[in-house]
């Protein structure tokens, strides 16, 4: 008598799992899939190996511009000659370590406010000094640093400083407007929507040539602002017009019985917002405001159009060197790759906050 | 709480413990504020525009420009006006938005279905590209894509075909395009209306459909009527067939159309980055639409385009006007940055103006009012669709 085989020791056929399984289900599921596959194969074939050729094998890594244009690949020594100017511009050479340093702080800094068990009052004191002690690494003039003249700044910490303090400052403006388009006073409403709409329908170029061409007319004789300051300006009113709406989208987000609960404690309007709402809201739109950091990061790249000297423009006065001239792409995919870090990270973290703020609901 | 105020009130309430008029207060002091600040701004930049005897005003814009402008729409020459050569920038910017929004709604579309494919290989290309499309400042890319053009490309002389007439050089492509004959202008119009056609034959049937229950194949009839009329047109022209191939002249093609570098580096940079937008805009609104609408329209026996039509489309598009809308006003922005790499959109020619003439304000107050009109009606528009398509509530 035959014996039944019990069905736990049954394996599945092989074309159901492992390897082929996969592929299966995967790569050739029917005829179209399997169509597509071969040809999304066939490009792959037809352009990754050409291309890891080009930057791998034949490419020079730390020559002269002249024995780079002999190779067949990909230029890097315009990277490894030039890294300094590229990463800190026309700041002094002997004092680079400085801007080095605020950026180590900053990177410090970002890393530790990560863990959101690290978000408390003491942190943001830490973020304070932070801030302070970066600006005072970059001018100097005091505990026997040399004065730094911020005409000379440049590069990434140019990049860095720009966002960073663009969106610090710009974040409570963005509250201020947000709260103001949602308040029930006709007048402030009207100001704060007119605001939000002009800035956000307008390019943020047109912002910086305002800030360089015009925001100098609008000063008193013998006022002068400095070019950096002047831009960091428009970037903070722009920037801020984005934040709003997306604070006013928390705060539509909370519900009715939140405000109808504060105020039935008695708290006043100040009270309801700083204790009951805005601490909900804000907490609702963390995502959405990393990538009005995200934007705000690359939106910095357009000072180039005012000659401000960020991280692109450094690139360009490199390309514009007879010696390396020629080798943009080069260059360009090198200061991708910075920004694609620097931004991939902040979204790779903003999907990961994502998910953990959503798991307590 | 009415009950408290009336007894507050007949005490005679200090008016700063008044909400009604402690409001009334605070908005008169934020018009004074701001009121005062504008006083100022304005009061110092009028002393400061005489002190550089600065006129004000728009009069320059009757001058004439002495500038010349690399590509127009319309006859421009250096002897004509400022007004015109803005208009000619103005036209360069909704040239190029133009065509750049309708390519990137079809690329963006195919790469967010691709990114929903369940062919592996496939969808995690898509999920690359996205990621690293959209990590990338768009000015970057610009800079890449000219210097592609200008540094890797060959010149004229050398140019590289890919077949079918066209050249790429460092001057930009050229393109192969049918010889000018006066049909083209009849089988335009034969195309227009058709496009008229088409709609009211639309309307017609979807009235008799709802009296009647009879389904008409407008959509075939309708593609047959758009392509046939203007092939009709063409035929009864005698079927003009000469070719404007581009010939090596000098130092540049001549003949057929030729594209300027700018102009493709800068459409290639604004498609290649907001496609990675809208696909993940596309991806959220496919995925909004439950499993179950498929499920139930294909149970009551809707064949698979209907169900995408009649079902899962209407659905989506909820969902994805809204942010589609706002990608392509981004983009319409984003082409501002034509100035960085010299195709002369509005933003270029307004700051040639303004370099000019020195009338920084009333140039930066013509460029905003303009990117102001463009996103205002492209939102009114977008409202007006929005309005049509959204779920009528109970």
């Amino acid at each position: 008598m035959k014996q039944a085989v019990p069905a736990g020791e049954l394996k599945p056929p092989v074309t159901h799992i492992g390897i082929i399984g996969w592929t299966k289900t995967n790569l050739f599921d029917g005829v179209f899939n399997s169509i597509l596959t071969l040809v999304t194969l066939f490009f792959l074939w037809k352009v990754v190996p050409p291309l890891f050729r080009w930057a791998f094998l034949d490419s020079a890594w730390h020559t002269t511009g002249q024995a780079c244009r002999e190779a067949a690949g990909a230029c890097w020594s315009i990277i490894s000659i030039n890294y300094r100017f590229i990463l800190f511009g026309f700041y002094p050479y002997e004092e680079q370590w400085r801007p080095l340093l605020a950026m180590l702080i900053l990177f410090g800094l970002l890393f530790y406010s990560r863990n959101r068990e690290h978000w408390k009052k003491s942190l943001a004191y830490a973020w304070i000094i932070g801030l302070f002690t970066m600006g005072l690494l970059m001018t100097g003039g005091i505990l026997g640093l040399p004065p730094v003249e911020s005409t000379q700044w440049g590069g990434l910490p140019l990049t860095l400083l720009l966002a960073v303090f663009g969106l610090t400052a710009a974040y409570p403006l963005g509250v201020m407007l947000a709260l103001g388009r949602r308040s029930r006073m006709t007048g402030v409403k009207v100001l704060c929507v007119l605001y939000i709409e002009l800035i956000r329908g307008v390019p943020l170029i047109s912002l910086l040539f305002m800030s360089s061409i015009i925001f100098p007319l609008f000063l008193p004789e013998g006022v002068t602002f400095n070019k950096i300051l002047r831009a960091q300006v428009a970037i903070i009113l722009f920037t801020a017009a984005y934040i709003a709406e997306v604070i006013r989208g928390g705060l539509q987000g909370m519900a009715r019985g939140q405000y109808e609960a504060a105020e039935s404690m008695g708290l006043n309007y100040y009270q309801t917002m700083r204790l009951v709402i805005l601490p909900q809201a804000l907490k609702i739109v963390i995502p959405p405001t990393v990538s009005i950091l995200i934007s705000a990061f690359k939106d910095t790249s357009l000072v180039v159009i005012i000659a401000l000297f960020d991280l692109l423009k450094t690139t360009q006065s490199v390309l514009s060197n007879p010696e390396w001239m020629g080798f943009s792409r080069e260059a360009y995919v090198f200061v991708a790759i910075l920004y694609f870090l620097g931004c991939f990270s902040m979204s790779n973290y903003s999907r990961r906050l994502e998910k953990e703020l959503s798991k307590g609901d | 709480m009415k009950g408290f105020q009336e007894t507050a009130s007949s005490e005679k309430t200090p008016f700063w413990l008044d909400p009604r008029k402690r409001a009334i207060l605070f908005q008169l002091m934020t018009f004074a504020v701001v009121g005062l600040l504008a006083y100022y701004l304005t009061s110092n930049t009028l002393i400061n525009l005489k002190k550089q005897s600065i006129a004000t005003g728009f009069g320059f814009l009757q001058k004439e420009s002495a500038f010349e402008i690399g590509e127009s729409l319309i006859p421009y020459s250096a002897a004509n006006t400022y007004a015109r050569a803005l208009l000619v920038g103005a036209l360069n910017t909704i040239k190029v938005a133009f065509i750049g929004v309708v390519i990137t709604i079809i690329l963006g579309t195919i790469i967010g279905v691709a990114r929903l494919s369940t062919n592996w290989l496939l969808s995690k290309l898509a999920a690359i590209y996205i990621e690293v499309m959209q990590d990338i400042p768009i000015l970057l890319q610009l800079f890449f894509w000219y210097a592609i053009f200008y540094e890797t490309l060959p010149s004229p002389r050398e140019a590289i075909s890919p077949g079918a007439g066209i050249f790429l050089s460092n001057r930009g492509v050229a393109f192969t395009v049918p010889q000018a004959h006066p049909a083209h202008l009849y089988m335009f119009l034969a195309l227009m209306s058709g496009c008229v056609i088409v709609y009211l034959i639309r309307r017609w049937a979807r009235k008799r459909q709802e009296r009647t229950g009879k389904i008409f194949p407008a959509f075939r009839v309708g593609i047959a009527i758009i392509f046939g009329l203007p092939f009709l047109t063409w035929l009864a022209f005698g079927a003009p067939l000469g070719m404007n191939v581009p010939k090596l002249g000098g130092f540049n093609f001549e003949g057929g159309l030729t594209v300027s570098p700018e102009f493709i580096a800068l459409l290639l940079g604004l498609v290649l980055y907001t496609a990675a937008f809208v696909a993940e805009v596309v991806r959220a609104g496919i995925q909004s639409v439950s499993k179950g609408q498929r499920e139930a329209a294909m149970s009551i026996g809707l064949r698979p385009v209907p169900v995408l039509n009649l079902v899962i489309l209407p659905q989506a598009l909820r969902v994805i006007v809204p942010p589609l809308t706002s990608q392509m006003l981004n983009l319409t922005k984003n082409s501002s940055l034509a100035v960085a790499i010299g195709y002369p959109d509005f933003v270029s020619v307004a700051n040639t103006t303004i370099n000019q003439t020195g009338q920084s304000i009333e140039g930066v107050a013509i460029i905003m009012t303009v990117y102001l009109f463009f996103s205002l009606s492209t939102s009114a528009f977008m409202n007006w669709y929005n309005k049509r398509v959204a779920l009528v509530e109970r």
